[in-house]
């Protein structure tokens, strides 16, 4: 018994090694006085001066967020109100588009990448912010349908029924009674639109213009030329904020998981 | 009565516009592309034609379809190897503690895996961490080629898609009933035997769930070729890419595509012939 415990956690502490060693090695040469990325020579701060006075890196990264923000929101309304259109009204094609919304989790990115591609340039769209923003909706709003989804079929039909018996109207009923029941869905909805948009590089390097170069594909240009500790700076800051959100969200859902007891 | 037909047009239009007019359309137009002939310019002539299929089969595609396989499947393999030890491994730690280690999985995520991948040039290169570490220790003497070879890739890929593996089958490994597996120790059915015929059976939809979204993605990661194989080796992705951006033959690149897309659906087929649920594949 003692035996399997301790294989156990050799397990979880190999795997997390092997999953974090990428990202720790990155933010031990944010301090390194060294220009290069090889060896540690001595410990400064230096690096994040530097970023500062950096405007094409922080550009990108204005850019990086000014996307994933953008297609949160619109991502996780659309998504919201899709899944309810879908659960709630019958309409022409309704199991065919049913279909098509997975699309876009099952396919290659690639393949949704220079599909979008092909058609901006029918359109003749110029490529920039908006086209990654609306590339980046694209492919998040399936992933806000099937977590709304899964909140809807556990919500009780009998709440909407008794609202509207009290004549509360069609809105009424949807904004005050239907969403915040499905609250959890939509949040876990957006964190996955947040998550996807900031870890996506294949459909914006289709998609993104001269001008609106994000921050993975200035680190990707910057990797056939060299990449300086200023960048990360940068991914250790933005670690810091992300995780620091993320362990605040993790901690509230404890809190749900201690209040359901030990199921 | 019109005030609900009103509404009922309002909460439906989002998603009817936007799965044609994001999905469906977009590949449609790409599978009329394909039978397009190309111009030596980078244009489309408007001819029918089965030539880019029929390029498919030209040897050294042939080739590349067959590379990239290889690589999505070790990297599905390793995920596979990786990931069950690792889930039963956390499935057995308290319900706190195992919300903490799933969130820490999803933590790499929130930097982009192209971030990431600069973060294993420091640590694979020649003269990177690794190596340095191994020959401070007196282990090796001349620094071991990590990257720029078929290593790199794997390692590459195992990696970025490892958290697509986990998450299913934790997911499914957690849905198991409990006292089904301590009735079969009680009944001294050896751990080996438990995992065979407890856990492993109820996994397996979750297992081709993982499977699915790690193989066709690694098809198509040509950054990770890029950076980790050192732009000697391609693989489908790399090959629809240079397609679009470099050759500019579109038409080739869309019938790729349309190869891609159809491997997928394939997939998909068979994924719910074994009973698995379409949303699962969303959930992670």
């Amino acid at each position: 018994m003692k035996n399997r415990k301790l294989m156990d956690n050799l397990c979880l502490i190999l795997v997390f090694t092997f999953l974090f060693l990428p990202i720790l090695v990155l933010i031990i040469f944010s301090f390194n006085s060294s220009s290069l990325n090889i060896i540690f020579e001595g410990f400064t701060f230096s690096w994040y001066k530097t970023l500062f006075s950096n405007v094409t890196l922080l550009e990108s990264l204005k850019n990086t967020l000014i996307v994933a923000f953008t297609s949160t929101i619109a991502s996780t309304i659309i998504g919201t109100i899709s899944a309810y259109a879908l659960y709630k009204y019958n309409f022409p094609f309704k199991k065919f588009i049913n279909e098509l919304l997975y699309i876009p989790i099952v396919i290659p990115e690639i393949v949704l990448g220079i599909s979008l591609l092909c058609v901006y340039t029918l359109l003749q769209l110029e490529l920039g912010l908006f086209t990654i923003i609306l590339a980046h909706i694209c492919f998040c709003i399936p992933f806000v349908i099937v977590s709304v989804r899964t909140s809807l079929s556990s919500m009780n039909p009998n709440l909407e029924l008794a609202a509207s018996d009290l004549g509360a109207s069609r809105f009424k009923t949807f904004f005050y009674v239907v969403l915040p029941s499905l609250l959890p869905g939509i949040l876990s909805g957006a964190e996955l639109s947040f998550t996807l948009s900031l870890d996506d590089v294949v459909v914006s390097y289709f998609t993104a213009g001269p001008s609106s170069t994000t921050l993975p594909l200035k680190v990707y240009s910057m990797i056939k030329t060299g990449v300086t500790p200023d960048v990360n700076a940068l991914i250790t800051i933005m670690l810091v904020i992300i995780f620091s959100l993320l362990m605040i969200s993790t901690f509230i859902s404890l809190k749900g998981i201690k209040k359901e007891g030990t199921r | 009565m019109k005030n609900n037909k009103i509404i009922r047009f309002i909460f439906t239009f989002p998603v009817i516009v936007y799965s044609i007019f994001l999905i469906f359309l977009p590949l449609v137009y790409i599978f009329i592309i394909s039978f397009f002939e190309s111009d030596s310019y980078g244009g489309m002539i408007k001819n029918f034609t089965l030539n880019n299929y029929r390029e498919l089969f030209n040897s050294v595609y042939i080739g590349i379809f067959l590379k990239s396989f290889l690589i999505a499947l070790i990297t599905t393999f390793f995920c596979i190897i990786i990931s069950y030890p690792f889930v039963l491994a956390i499935s057995r730690k308290n319900k706190r503690i195992q919300k903490i280690l799933i969130t820490l999985v999803m933590v790499p995520f929130l930097t982009n895996s192209l971030i990431r991948m600069y973060g294993f040039i420091v640590l694979l290169r020649k003269y990177g961490v690794i190596n340095q570490v191994l020959m401070n220790l007196g282990i090796i003497h001349d620094p071991i080629n990590l990257m720029y070879n078929n290593f790199g890739i794997l390692i590459g890929m195992i990696y970025t898609l490892l958290p697509f593996m986990i998450l299913p089958l934790y997911n499914a490994v957690s849905a198991i009933d409990k006292s089904l597996i301590e009735a079969a120790s009680d009944l001294f059915a050896s751990r080996f035997k438990i995992f065979c015929k407890v856990i492993f059976p109820s996994t397996i939809p979750a297992l081709f769930n993982g499977s699915l979204m790690v193989f066709t993605p690694a098809l198509g990661y040509f950054f990770i070729v890029d950076i980790l194989g050192g732009g000697k080796i391609m693989i489908l992705g790399s090959l629809i890419k240079n397609q679009f951006l470099t050759a500019r033959n579109w038409p080739f690149g869309a019938a790729i595509s349309v190869a891609l897309i159809l491997i997928t659906f394939i997939f998909i087929y068979l994924y719910r012939k074994i009973g698995g649920k379409m949303d699962d594949l969303g959930g992670m």
